[in-house]
């Protein structure tokens, strides 16, 4: 956040650099089943992030003390391949990508029925092909849809959607310039039925007002991005009825 | 957080904590906003260039600053460095190991650090010595020596102090303070039921199922938020806990951190 820079990220007319306007989201596609092997797959791609997500599981927890004997374990990794960014990444997990694994897998286990499955774990690997900013939270809603397309019970589905500040001005969806030369970044995720948080941090300068502007137009777009997620499991899923009985 | 390594002694506590709950009470018989006690010495530490005791409770840490010459991340030549660490310490709880930090220990450490980088605390444009080439970098080392919960918040408080205490010294160099101004206080709650409790004890965020840490600044700004555990919060609960923590946060501010 906040890298000072000369970059102008809205025009005259209040549109971005993208010629989105404040309330617009950059194009989504989801695709599930992408991968053989695994339970569960999904491929999304959110602006320029491609993001892959395998889900196995559940399967015994290993090593046996991470076990829970009330509950499966959600175990989310978040790793970003080396080519994904401009400058190369170094291989394995960094302080950041660990956290971010941690939000995924805490903001997972409130939608697993995860109580159906003691001493199991659900492995959900997440692998940032391509990023271009809001990569976790396309990462998390990808990871929803792998899940289901896993067929592992869920209570709802998490669907994720970032705000931001820019040139003062509240904007949803943030672009790579908007996160790395704006005045702030909200990312956050709900459970798309209760609309309940699961996932939310923040970094940058927002008054209260602010705040409250970009949550209910990241809970608008929510809405959005959940009739997607349903769709890409409907395209796969859904089954032509011959008529008749 | 690990399980209490006294487990079941916690179920018990726990419907203690519940039914106390009820009746508005904590199980230390705080009110939900209400913080344990704080003593803060600072510069606890003579070799240190900054640092500070915090007892939060019984929850006890001292943080150092060390600052040290070095390069600039290429994308921010002109501006010095700020990192900061924590180290949950074997001595702290019966269920702390040994060995690099988990997942934990680095969200705490980076909840911390976004606080104060995101309220721009430390002004990393005065500490160039030349540009692009040497800069000042800024070690906010925090050790954790006894746990009772809530350690975003003595960590964000034993920085603070630490880094206002810190002096920047070389051989050959004239010594000046670190440029230090606008402290974010972090306030992080638990939700039990349906209360938001400030300044969690270790049973409380044991059993609580949603935690959330709101850092602001004393011009009424949000600089970070962080949710953790693996509840979720309602809307209405996480903007309550944003006003929750510009209450409680500004009172701390003028009782700590002047």
């Amino acid at each position: 956040m906040g890298t000072e820079s000369n970059i102008k990220l809205l025009d005259e007319n209040g549109l971005r650099l993208d010629g989105r306007n404040e309330m617009e989201l950059r194009p989504i596609k989801i695709e599930t089943n992408v991968l053989e092997r695994a339970d569960g797959s999904a491929f999304i791609e959110w602006g320029g992030n491609k993001i892959i997500v395998s889900v196995y599981g559940p399967r015994e927890a290993y090593p046996k003390h991470t076990q829970d004997i009330d509950k499966a374990v959600i175990k989310a990794r978040y790793n970003m391949a080396a080519f994904s960014v401009d400058e190369r990444k170094r291989p394995g997990p960094d302080r950041r990508s660990v956290e971010i694994s941690k939000v995924i897998s805490e903001a997972l286990s409130s939608a697993v029925m995860v109580e159906q499955f003691p001493r199991t774990q659900v492995d959900v690997f997440i692998e940032v092909i391509q990023a271009d900013a809001g990569t976790r939270i396309a990462g998390l809603t990808a990871a929803s849809v792998a899940l289901a397309a896993a067929g592992i019970p869920m209570r709802d589905m998490v669907v994720g959607c970032t705000a931001g500040k820019v040139d003062g001005k509240i904007v949803l969806d943030l672009s790579k310039e908007e996160d790395n030369f704006g005045q702030a970044d909200l990312p956050m995720a709900v459970l798309s039925r209760s609309g309940e948080v699961v996932l939310v941090q923040m970094d940058g300068d927002l008054s209260v007002e602010e705040f409250n502007h970009a949550t209910d137009m990241i809970l608008d777009a929510t809405k959005r991005i959940a009739q997607i997620q349903r769709d890409a499991l409907v395209a796969r899923y859904s089954v032509e009825t011959q008529g008749g009985e | 957080m690990p399980k209490d390594a006294s487990g079941i002694l916690s179920e018990i506590k726990k419907g203690y904590i519940i039914n106390q709950l009820k009746n508005g009470k904590r199980g230390d018989g705080r009110s939900p906003e209400e913080f344990r006690k704080i003593t803060i010495i600072p510069d606890y530490v003579k070799r240190a260039q900054g640092s500070a005791y915090v007892m939060l409770g019984d929850t006890k840490i001292i943080a150092g600053i060390k600052i040290e010459q070095g390069e600039p991340f290429p994308d921010t030549p002109n501006q010095g460095v700020l990192t900061t660490n924590v180290e949950m310490l074997p001595m702290a709880f019966p269920t702390f190991e040994p060995g690099p930090p988990n997942e934990d220990t680095i969200e705490i450490a980076r909840v911390v650090d976004r606080g104060i980088r995101e309220a721009k605390t430390v002004d990393l444009k005065k500490l160039v010595i030349e540009p692009g080439k040497k800069v000042w970098i800024v070690f906010i080392d925090i050790d954790v020596i006894d746990f009772d919960g809530n350690l975003i918040d003595a960590c964000t408080l034993g920085a603070l102090t630490a880094l206002k205490t810190a002096v920047v010294k070389a051989e050959g160099m004239d010594e000046f303070k670190l440029p230090v101004d606008n402290l974010p206080i972090s306030v992080t709650m638990v939700k039990i039921g349906n209360t938001l409790l400030c300044d969690p004890s270790v049973e409380e965020e044991q059993m609580a199922e949603a935690r959330i840490t709101v850092s602001t600044t004393e011009d009424g700004h949000i600089r970070a938020m962080q949710k953790g555990k693996v509840g979720s919060l309602s809307i209405d609960e996480i903007k309550n806990a944003i006003s929750i923590s510009l209450k409680v946060g500004s009172a701390l501010r003028e009782t700590y951190i002047r």
